[in-house]
């Protein structure tokens, strides 16, 4: 912002000087990072693509505002939009999951939780895949398996580079089985895709963990993550509960795993861009000549 | 006299086999010929047995399952093979006690066989670590397929754990990956794989040794996406509601082959396999030759393909382009 909207909107007679405290919903002009309480000015936010600029923290963003982000303005090509879950087992536990599914959707305009489909960056042609943590905790059913299926195959056939934005609880237990196949099922079309030399690159996003912990996230060519991101295969409470182990401070977060040999590089959001374009280049991807 | 580890359904039998007994006792006393009294309570006392296995509910299943005298890997690659080396180590530095395997010979096939060992008391579980195998395991896995692959030897996997090891060490030494690289690298396998849930099999610790052509199942193994202690703990928000997550999560033989997950449900004798060991050998037995008699047949390419494709079809979406619920491949 500038100094000029901000007179502007003073003179619309808003009140700025009120602290939101929840900085991911409202529509208020000022928000207050949750992790060093310094209050910002949400345009800034969101110029610095949701990070605070004070202490670095990065705020969730939907996957919409991701692939804004990442992809060359107007060149995504959403695929399989339509593809919805169905219930396969009739599950109903406090609530039915056919209940859960509706109230997602509602509350996202998503079928179901993640998006696919192609897009340029700087011109580079990528296979993007983002999950989205607020339909049911990102949690992978059938149709994020399938979703990021025909990504992965698409990308394979088109001989394209892929990222997978990562956002998940694990699985979505509502599916049962189903769902823990997806896992196999994407590793599968992973292999196919690796087999063709193509490069996959995951980026972790706070929380990765569980089953796609255990599948796609740690398959990549090369494995980004964002700061502080918690990233793990099994929660830190169902460690501390049953093993009544002492766990670091830092345990399962993105600098945890880098130190351990499972992150190649820590990206600040800000910088997204540019060092996946970056990798591409260095890996001899391209930006195409002609427009489509 | 009760010996045997009891399940709680199991109590009605109890009665019986008391008063079989007693009878016994009495006829070893006394002259008084008593067989057709015995054979009378036998009788019933098998029919009883094979009521009660019949209606098992799901939560009932997951104790068969865990059943500490349920045959096991061990048990077996014993029964299976007369010519039997384990093969220890991961390469990277250690040997986990949980994932073992090793060449056996099974009629007139080498093969490869591995699986989660559980211990059948406390001490062997702990030395077990209660068939939960840390990343060493599933590396070891792995490194035992290739060889395996490398030497033209079938797989056979046996499933058996309650999930992959979750602790600091496990976390450090990434799980997740160690799963995720076998489920990736078993579908470049160019040797046929048949993987069998004998016991439970617990989430991505099951499927890390779990992508074959062919998965089989005992009649009253369990196959779950989370333990339903623990899916009952976040869906319910009450441990205590286990028994209906165990209904509602669909994690028995039938139910998953209705659902596309399992290729054959595999026949226990009434009581279980921790009754009659032998005969569930049998039965293993039988199905493992007949797949890897079929699966042997195939060329490198067509087993692949087949591989892909049998888990590319699991799962169930609604596609309006298509207009069609359900297999979406």
């Amino acid at each position: 912002m500038s100094l000029f909207d901000w007179f502007a909107d003073r003179r619309k007679g808003q009140f700025v000087g009120k602290v939101i405290q929840e900085t991911d919903e409202g529509d208020g002009l000022w928000g207050k990072c949750p992790e060093c309480g310094q209050v910002v000015y949400r345009k800034d936010l969101i110029a610095n693509a949701n990070v605070c600029s004070n202490c670095g923290h990065h705020n969730r963003i939907d996957s919409e505002e991701r692939i804004n982000l990442i992809a060359d303005e107007g060149s995504f090509h959403a695929l399989d939009q339509d593809l919805s879950p169905t219930d396969p087992l009739g599950f109903k536990d406090r609530r039915a999951y056919a209940d859960r599914l509706r109230e997602s959707q509602a509350n996202t305009g998503m079928k179901d939780g993640v998006i696919t489909g192609f897009c340029k960056v700087e011109s580079i042609s990528l296979a993007l895949g983002v999950m989205d943590f607020r339909f049911m905790g990102g949690s992978m059913g059938s149709v994020v398996g399938e979703k990021i299926t025909r990504l992965i195959e698409g990308a394979t056939a088109k001989k394209a580079p892929l990222l997978i934005v990562c956002a998940s609880g694990g699985a979505r237990m509502q599916e049962g089985m189903l769902s823990l196949m997806q896992m196999a099922k994407i590793s599968g079309a992973l292999e196919r895709h690796r087999e063709a030399e193509l490069l996959y690159m995951p980026l972790l996003t706070h929380p990765t963990t569980g089953g796609v912990t255990a599948s796609f996230a740690m398959l990549g060519d090369l494995i980004l993550a964002e700061p502080k991101a918690l990233i793990g295969f099994a929660g830190r409470r169902v460690i501390e509960q049953t093993l009544r182990e002492k766990l670091p401070d830092n345990f399962q977060t993105a600098e945890y795993l880098q130190e351990h040999g499972f992150v190649d590089t820590i990206v600040p959001r800000p910088q997204l861009k540019k060092t996946l374009c970056s990798l591409l280049k260095l890996h001899g991807y391209l930006p195409d000549k002609q427009k489509d | 006299m009760a010996r045997r580890y009891l399940l709680e359904f199991e109590k009605p039998l109890v009665e019986l086999e008391k008063q079989i007994e007693q009878i016994r006792e009495l006829a070893r006393d006394s002259e008084v010929d008593v067989s057709q009294q015995l054979l009378q309570l036998e009788t019933l006392a098998a029919r009883r047995r094979e009521e009660i296995f019949q209606g098992l509910t799901p939560a009932q299943k997951i104790q068969v399952a865990r059943h500490p005298h349920r045959p096991s890997t061990l048990d077996f690659i014993q029964m299976f093979c007369d010519d039997w080396v384990e093969l220890h180590g991961d390469r990277t530095g250690s040997d986990d006690q949980a994932l073992i395997g090793g060449i056996g010979r099974i009629g007139e096939r080498s093969v490869l066989l591995l699986g989660q060992q559980k211990g059948r008391d406390t001490k062997e579980n702990v030395a077990r670590n209660f068939g939960m195998a840390t990343p060493g395991g599933y590396r070891k896995a792995l490194r035992l397929m290739e060889h395996a692959d490398r030497f033209k030897l079938p797989i056979i996997s046996f499933i058996d754990t309650p999930g992959a090891y979750a602790g600091l060490l496990a976390e450090e030494q990434g799980q997740g990956e160690a799963i995720a690289v076998n489920l990736r690298e078993m579908f470049r396998l160019r040797v046929p794989v048949v993987a069998t849930v004998i016991g439970e099999g617990g989430s991505g610790g099951a499927l890390g040794i779990g992508v074959a052509d062919r998965l089989l199942m005992f009649e009253h193994s369990v196959y779950t996406v989370a333990s339903p202690e623990a899916c009952a703990s976040i869906l319910w928000r009450d441990a205590a509601k286990a028994p209906e997550a165990a209904a509602a999560l669909k994690i028995t033989g039938p139910d998953l082959l209705n659902l596309g997950v399992v290729d054959e449900v595999l026949k226990e004798p009434a009581g279980g396999n921790n009754w009659a060991p032998l005969k569930a050998g049998e039965v293993l037995k039988e199905a493992l030759e007949r797949h890897l008699d079929e699966l042997t047949k195939m060329s490198i390419q067509q087993l692949r393909e087949g591989r892909y494709r049998k888990f590319r079809s699991i799962g169930r979406v609604l596609d309006p382009t298509t207009s069609e619920t359900g297999l979406s491949a």
